[in-house]
């Protein structure tokens, strides 16, 4: 089976012009994270693939890469925000209505076609799910050309744990395998506690013919990947999703220099084996 | 005893436990039943028995003043429950309470070091399935103390 990463679609004619978008909804999902429906106010919202980032430029502060997170919201694009910079700040306190630039979408996705006829393992750290969401979603909308689908989510505390709902539902139906765990946690938390990558061993899934789907902070990746390739998962079976700090998102001004690659036109979503010289390098 | 021998035999632990040892470890075994809620034990208690898990759940949580216990691992089928019972003083450096319904096989801390002692080969043996576990959760420790997620 080919493991190439996704073609990777043009941004449009300008792809250093953003587009006028208005907040539609405003969901906080935790304490310091927003979901933002956002609508064009001019012409049809430009199709994307799961795993792709836009970038969202908040008026008169800056411009940030931030991750799709919902496949399913027709006309709209909807992103999961963390207030932790100026710019994710004034994007997670726009309101209902407000207006904001955005360039994309940008960068190359998960491979979910090469992975049809496998099983999928998607493995997310905290904030993580966000661009695994649509990933998951278009998995469970074409559930039939899939293998076992596991699901293996980690987070802080319960109280971080993301798309609380979303991971109920999916974990009622009867052809997904949801794990939860958490970092710590109260003595009313009737769930796993402990690391994410402890979730891979008893997973139930072929490890010669799976696809491994990963997101998250890179310590928990370096983890996982292990985790995986102890599990005799190959390494061109696992993708991971990179964050670097992306500026011009078509690989011109460099700042998310990966090595060789640039992460926002060659990534965020690689093939870790093309990666794996250089994943555990410091300041790479 | 044939049938803790079983037991203890289909446990992932004891995966291929050389037969003499199996009978030698099965002497220092009996069956355990922890309702959801129960205490398998409780921090600064005598170490004096360790638990591998059949079924259930259980958390491994310690006390903060002033504050709900704080639960830091969670324990499942196939798993090991106590590592204290090893060296001294042994004594329980956490509480570990059952979750669910907890089926375990309990072993005697005190017989099982004895025997260790007397065949250094089981002593051997039981060091090289422990000493994996203990590591891994010194990594999984080291990866939670990160707390990797503060900044993703």
């Amino acid at each position: 089976m080919s493991m190439a990463t996704t073609d990777r679609p043009a941004p449009g004619a300008a792809p250093f012009v953003p587009q006028a978008y208005r907040v539609d909804e405003v969901t906080r999902v935790l304490a310091d994270t927003v979901t933002l429906t956002l609508a064009p106010l001019e012409g049809p919202r430009p199709d994307f693939r799961p795993g792709q980032f836009n970038m969202l430029w908040a008026f008169g502060v800056g411009e940030v890469a931030i991750s799709i997170s919902d496949g399913e919201a027709a006309g709209s694009f909807v992103h999961t925000v963390r207030a932790v910079g100026a710019v994710s700040r004034a994007l997670a306190e726009l309101e209902v209505g407000a207006r904001l630039g955005l360039r994309g979408p940008f960068g190359r996705g998960w491979p979910l076609a090469e992975a049809r006829g496998s099983d999928v393992v998607v493995i997310a750290g905290g904030l993580g799910l966000a661009p695994l969401r649509p990933a998951i979603q278009a998995l469970l909308a074409n559930r039939q050309d899939y293998g076992r689908l596991v699901i293996l989510v980690g987070a802080r505390s319960p109280e971080a744990l993301l798309y609380r709902d979303d991971l109920a539902a999916w974990a009622q139906r009867p052809d997904v395998e949801v794990q939860v765990t958490v970092d710590h946690a109260g003595a009313d938390w009737p769930g796993r506690v402990g690391v994410v990558p402890g979730l891979v061993e008893p997973a139930a899934f072929d490890a010669d013919d799976c696809v491994a789907l990963v997101c998250g902070p890179e310590v928990m990746m370096r983890f996982t990947v292990a985790a995986l390739r102890r599990a005799g998962v190959p390494a061109e079976r696992i993708q991971v999703s990179m964050e670097r700090n992306m500026k011009c998102a078509i690989g011109w001004c460099g700042h998310c220099q990966f090595g060789p690659d640039f992460v926002c036109k060659d990534g965020p979503v690689m093939r870790y084996d093309t990666i794996a010289d250089r994943f555990a390098i410091p300041e790479v | 005893m044939a049938y803790l021998e079983r037991i203890l035999g289909e446990h992932p632990f004891f995966a291929g436990l050389a037969a003499e040892h199996g009978r030698l470890v099965a002497g220092c075994a009996r069956n355990r039943r922890f309702a959801a809620g129960e205490y398998l034990f409780r921090e600064g208690e005598a170490a004096d028995e360790f638990y591998l898990i059949r079924h259930g759940q259980v958390a491994l949580e310690t006390r903060v003043p002033g504050r709900a216990p704080l639960v830091f691992a969670t324990l499942g089928e196939g798993e090991i429950v106590g590592a204290s019972w090893l060296l001294p003083p042994y004594r329980w450096m956490f509480d570990a309470r059952a979750v669910t319904l907890t089926r375990a096989i309990g072993l005697d801390a005190a017989c099982l070091r004895g025997k260790c002692e007397a065949d250094h080969h089981l002593g051997y043996d039981m060091m090289k399935r422990f000493l994996p576990i203990v590591v891994k959760r010194l990594h999984d420790t080291r990866l939670q103390v990160l707390d990797v997620y503060g900044d993703d």
